[in-house]
């Protein structure tokens, strides 16, 4: 989640909602995601809203953090109920940061357990959390297990030292084949997120981590590349020139890479940054963002989705903790979205996924595109003769382009 | 020392003995306007509270660039030994591009006052307009202004001055219209030695216009110098070279607010209203006369003024068109010099080319529609109008290279000008080196002084109007001055450079160039568009061609990637926002075939580097 927060209207102190949100809502899946900010380390390139162990105090500390975002669930439940949005039991959870795992695996457990309290929790629900490979052990894995995580994302990046040392990632490579092997034999399922185009990694340097995590064989895999926001450590050392600039054809050339790769091992694209080894093993929390579903973010700083509404927590941990233990909603801003606005955010997102975009969504005028996109060899011709926007390889690294091309003027 | 007069000359009832007709010949920055003000002062028409700086200079983009571009006419009392006089100041506009609106001034005049800055000396423009009024047999006073400034030089500029003219230096005045030093001086040689007018008060009324002002609630506001005879109010006008006739509304003297007066008789100057709302129904070295009993022969030096600069002057913003026509329009009622007929480009859309009598009156027009009406403009290179002769005889006039024929050329002729550079010795070789780059031909030299030269070049115009002075001033660390006049035409070698985008012709930024030079400009031009549009879904070819022939060729690789890797739960507002803000961008794409341009990219290929950098100073 970067930590810079959009610009809203403000949100009401008792964090209702318009009556929108509840407008079909009990055919919506609905989800929980729980933000842990806090790190052992700030990595250079990372501007999400984290903080590193000592620098709080109070509610917001790290000790006293499960507490807070505990009393946050019982906050939703009940704004949820006010704003007329009917029960619904939880379809998936996500648990992300910041760096989860640096609380007890006891902390997580106990917010888990009081969401599912809450709400209840679906058959065969996914429950997530992020990892990073210094934080877990045999023990803290089987916890969360007991607990009701289902899978685990671990925080990987790279294979490769040289490429480790400019993310400011601590681990040793060797750690991670360790942690995958722990959380397999707690029976958790194991996704790996990698990092590419950091400055000064080569082709083949990419080349030794993607082999490298398939070599684990993962169920899942993200591959991000590196995005350099403005505030980091990474951005000002590439402003001073201590480091090489973004060069986007060297991020094509990884991109492609990457999806040769782990297409080969056997896993299969699902959205732009992220294969899944069986199209059940795709992280359906994420898919929930992108289709459009409604979910609970609870932390500073977190976002939530209902029916259209969309907000977000105020940002400090400090703050944060203040506002609910006076009983107040922690909603910082909000933004109602009108249908147009729906329409546009459902193309931008939907154009990403495998499953794509529905072409009866598009207006006329981008309906008419479709055929010069075909031509231009961005959209899949079969699909697209099914009534289906799907992206090809070169369409997914033009997806920005594609949905400014489809959008009404 | 005189006092102030006593009592002032009463106008339509004032002897031609006691009237002094003067304007004052200067370079922008030598003072000008800091010495009338000073003069309306001390003669007491204006009251030293009431002084705005630079009273006389009245639109804001004068006063902040320090030039005069309209001028006026003040009367102003004087008494020497012990008789009033009525002094008539005649502000004059001090640049190149204004050179017939200078001598319909100085046609009004007995004398002129140089002034000149006693730390810089004589400018180039300051010399040609001092040759006219020599030529006009103006009485010349020669003054040397800010001789209270540390770096002034008075004897040395003196001398300049003396040899320039004539005579001692030791009769060059020195004044500072700062501090005041000198100015009544100034006026009691003004009255002791200029010639008073002469002119036939029983003929019948001549009235030579030097200036013609839109004003928005009287209508056109006309600057005259009565000849001959007598004009009055109430009474029909007959414009002579038009014939046609007009009620005089009101007729006045300024002094420097307007004062309706019972008419202006021979050797006064004052301004008429006859309720016309457009200049070019009273232009500037037209003679008026009386309807009922008309004058036989107008007054010599009429013409009409001929645009020499011509520019495609574009909206960014397409449907800004309307508002860019009603403001040339407006624009129009008040510069008899501003020509423009629509035009279309297929890059830019619909515009205007416009006529400029040159490089500064474009500059000028261009920054008063873009600040009086609120317009983001695009204006094309500069060029000059073009005769082209085809093998059949035909004759064509191009001011647009997109209009450059396709046909075969038999011949083409460009129009030339005679430039005076003055500048220290010391830039002669850097000079000389700089017109002959610009095919030009010396016509001599001469020394002004030790250490300052005169140069003569004649230079096509087209050489001179895109980036010369720039060059000229960075060349002459700052103390080259340029003048220059219409000189006739000459057939060169030229070509049209066009620009080709993916095979698609861009006519914004055609050119026509001397062969010599159309490589150059080709590589130049594609150059620039390859850093200044972006990439695309597919490779762009950037090609500069004669007809069909291939100079020049850049290329724009594809794009590979435009994707945001990630786009989480907290990124979705954000992401949506930037999407919103791309597409506006897009809006302000031009589309050449399937090329998105940005507007920016005009406007950067467009620009020269040293108007660049004087853009980012400003």
């Amino acid at each position: 989640m970067p930590s810079v927060l959009p610009l809203g209207d403000p949100a009401p102190s008792d964090g209702l909602l318009p009556a929108q949100a509840a407008d079909g809502a009990a055919v919506r899946a609905f989800g929980l995601y729980v933000h842990i900010p806090f790190c052992a380390v700030r990595c250079g390139y990372c501007d999400f809203n984290t903080y590193t162990a000592t620098e709080l105090g109070g509610g917001a500390s790290q000790d006293a953090y499960a507490r807070t975002a505990v009393s946050e669930v019982a906050l939703a439940a009940t704004v949820l109920a006010r704003s007329g949005v009917p029960d619904r039991k939880l379809g998936t959870v996500f648990f992300g940061g910041g760096t989860p795992t640096l609380l007890p695996a006891d902390d997580l457990a106990m917010i888990l357990r009081a969401a599912i309290g809450q709400w209840g929790i679906e058959d065969g629900a996914e429950v997530t959390t992020e990892a990073n490979p210094d934080s877990v052990t045999r023990e803290s894995l089987a916890v969360l297990k007991d607990a009701g995580f289902t899978r685990v994302s671990f925080g990987m990046q790279s294979a490769v030292p040289h490429v480790l040392k400019v993310l400011d990632r601590t681990h040793t490579p060797s750690r991670v084949p360790q942690v995958v092997q722990w959380a397999r034999e707690a029976g958790l399922a194991v996704s790996l997120d990698l990092i590419y185009g950091t400055p000064g990694e080569s082709l083949a340097d990419w080349r030794h981590s993607l082999e490298t995590a398939l070599s684990y064989q993962p169920d899942h895999i993200s591959a991000y590349a590196l995005i350099v926001e403005e505030g980091t450590k990474l951005a000002a050392q590439m402003r001073r020139g201590e480091v090489p600039g973004i060069d986007d054809d060297d991020h094509a050339d990884k991109y492609e890479l990457a999806d040769e790769l782990i297409t080969e091992a056997g896993l299969g694209w699902y959205e732009v940054s992220n294969w899944a080894r069986t199209p059940e093993q795709a992280c359906r929390h994420n898919l929930a963002y992108w289709r459009g579903d409604d979910w609970w973010g609870i932390g500073p700083g977190a976002h939530s989705h209902v029916g259209g509404v969309r907000w977000w927590n105020v940002k400090h941990p400090s703050a944060y903790a203040n506002r609910l233990s006076q009983g107040l909603s922690p909603a910082a801003g909000r933004e109602t979205l009108d249908a147009e606005t729906r329409t546009l955010e459902r193309v931008m997102l939907e154009a990403r996924l495998q499953s794509g975009l529905e072409v009866s969504t598009l207006s006329p005028g981008g309906r008419h595109e479709v055929a010069g996109l075909i031509a231009d060899g961005l959209v899949d011709p079969p699909a697209a003769f099914r009534g289906r926007l799907v992206l090809t390889l070169k369409g997914r690294l033009l997806a920005d382009a594609v949905v400014r091309r489809i959008l009404p003027d | 020392m005189s006092p102030m007069a006593r009592t002032a000359p009463v106008p339509a009832a004032t002897d031609p003995a006691i009237i002094r007709n003067f304007c004052i010949i200067a370079h922008i920055d030598h003072g000008k306007s800091t010495l009338a003000d000073r003069m309306l002062q001390s003669t007491g028409v204006v009251q030293a509270r009431d002084m705005k700086a630079q009273y006389l200079d009245r639109m804001d983009i004068e006063r902040e660039r320090g030039i005069t571009i309209k001028s006026q006419a003040v009367r102003m009392p004087w008494e020497v030994d012990g008789v009033s006089y009525a002094l008539n100041m005649i502000d004059t506009p001090g640049h190149v591009d204004f050179t017939y609106e200078v001598s319909r001034s100085l046609a009004a005049c007995e004398g002129a006052i140089l002034l000149v800055d006693a730390a810089q000396g004589i400018e180039a423009q300051t010399l040609a307009n001092l040759y006219l009024a020599m030529e006009n047999n103006l009485t010349i006073i020669p003054v040397l202004n800010k001789i209270d400034l540390p770096a002034a030089q008075p004897e040395k500029y003196a001398a300049e001055l003396a040899s320039l003219i004539g005579g001692d230096p030791e009769d060059v005045l020195r004044v500072s219209g700062k501090t005041g030093v000198g100015v009544e001086a100034l006026l009691d040689k003004i009255v002791r030695d200029l010639p008073a007018p002469e002119g036939d008060p029983n003929a019948p009324a001549r009235a030579m216009i030097f200036d013609s002002v839109y004003d928005t609630y009287r209508g056109v506001v006309t600057y005259v110098r009565v000849v001959d005879g007598m004009l009055h109010p109430r009474e029909r006008i007959q414009m002579m070279s038009t014939r046609a006739s007009h009620e005089l509304l009101e007729i006045g003297v300024s002094s420097p607010e307007p004062t309706p007066s019972k008419g202006l008789g021979v050797g006064e100057v004052g301004y008429l209203i006859t309720g016309v709302k457009d200049v070019r129904q009273s232009k500037v070295g037209d003679t008026v006369t009386n309807l009922a009993k008309p004058a036989a022969q107008s007054l010599p030096g009429y013409a009409d003024a001929k645009p020499m600069v011509f520019s495609g002057l574009y909206p960014l913003d397409g449907a800004d068109y309307p508002v860019l026509r009603d403001a040339l329009e407006k624009l129009m009622l008040n510069d008899a010099a501003l020509v423009y007929e629509p035009e279309t480009s297929a890059a830019l859309g619909f515009g205007f080319r416009v006529g400029f009598l040159g490089l500064l009156h474009l500059e000028i027009t261009r920054e008063r529609l873009e600040r009086e009406y609120n317009l983001d403009l695009i204006s094309t290179a500069p060029n000059v109008e073009y005769e082209v002769t085809l093998e059949d005889k035909k004759v064509v006039r191009v001011t647009n290279p997109s209009e450059y024929p396709t046909g075969k050329i038999a011949e083409v002729r460009e129009p030339m000008v005679s430039a005076t550079i003055l500048a220290p010795n010391e830039f002669v070789g850097a000079i000389m080196e700089l017109c002959q780059s610009r095919r030009g031909v010396m016509g001599g030299m001469d020394y002004l002084s030790e250490d300052r030269v005169e140069i003569r070049y004649r230079l096509p115009l087209a050489e001179i109007v895109f980036d010369f002075f720039d060059i000229l001033k960075s060349k002459t660390r700052g103390y080259g001055s340029l003048d220059w006049k219409a000189d006739g035409e000459q057939v060169a070698d030229l070509v049209k450079v066009d620009i080709m985008l993916q095979g698609e012709q861009v006519d914004a930024f055609s050119a026509i160039t001397h062969r010599d030079k159309a490589y150059s400009y080709g590589v130049m031009m594609t150059g620039k568009l390859r850093e200044l549009i972006p990439r695309q879904q597919f490779e762009v070819p950037i090609q500069a061609a004669i007809g069909s022939r291939i100079i020049a060729r850049e290329s724009i690789r594809a794009i590979r990637k435009d994707v945001l890797a990630k786009c989480y739960g907290g990124d979705i507002s954000r992401k949506r926002k930037l999407l919103e803000k791309q597409k506006e961008g897009k809006k302000r794409m031009k589309m050449v075939g399937t090329v998105e341009v940005p507007q920016e990219a005009f406007i950067a290929a467009l620009t020269t580097d040293e108007s660049k950098d004087k853009a980012k100073k400003k």
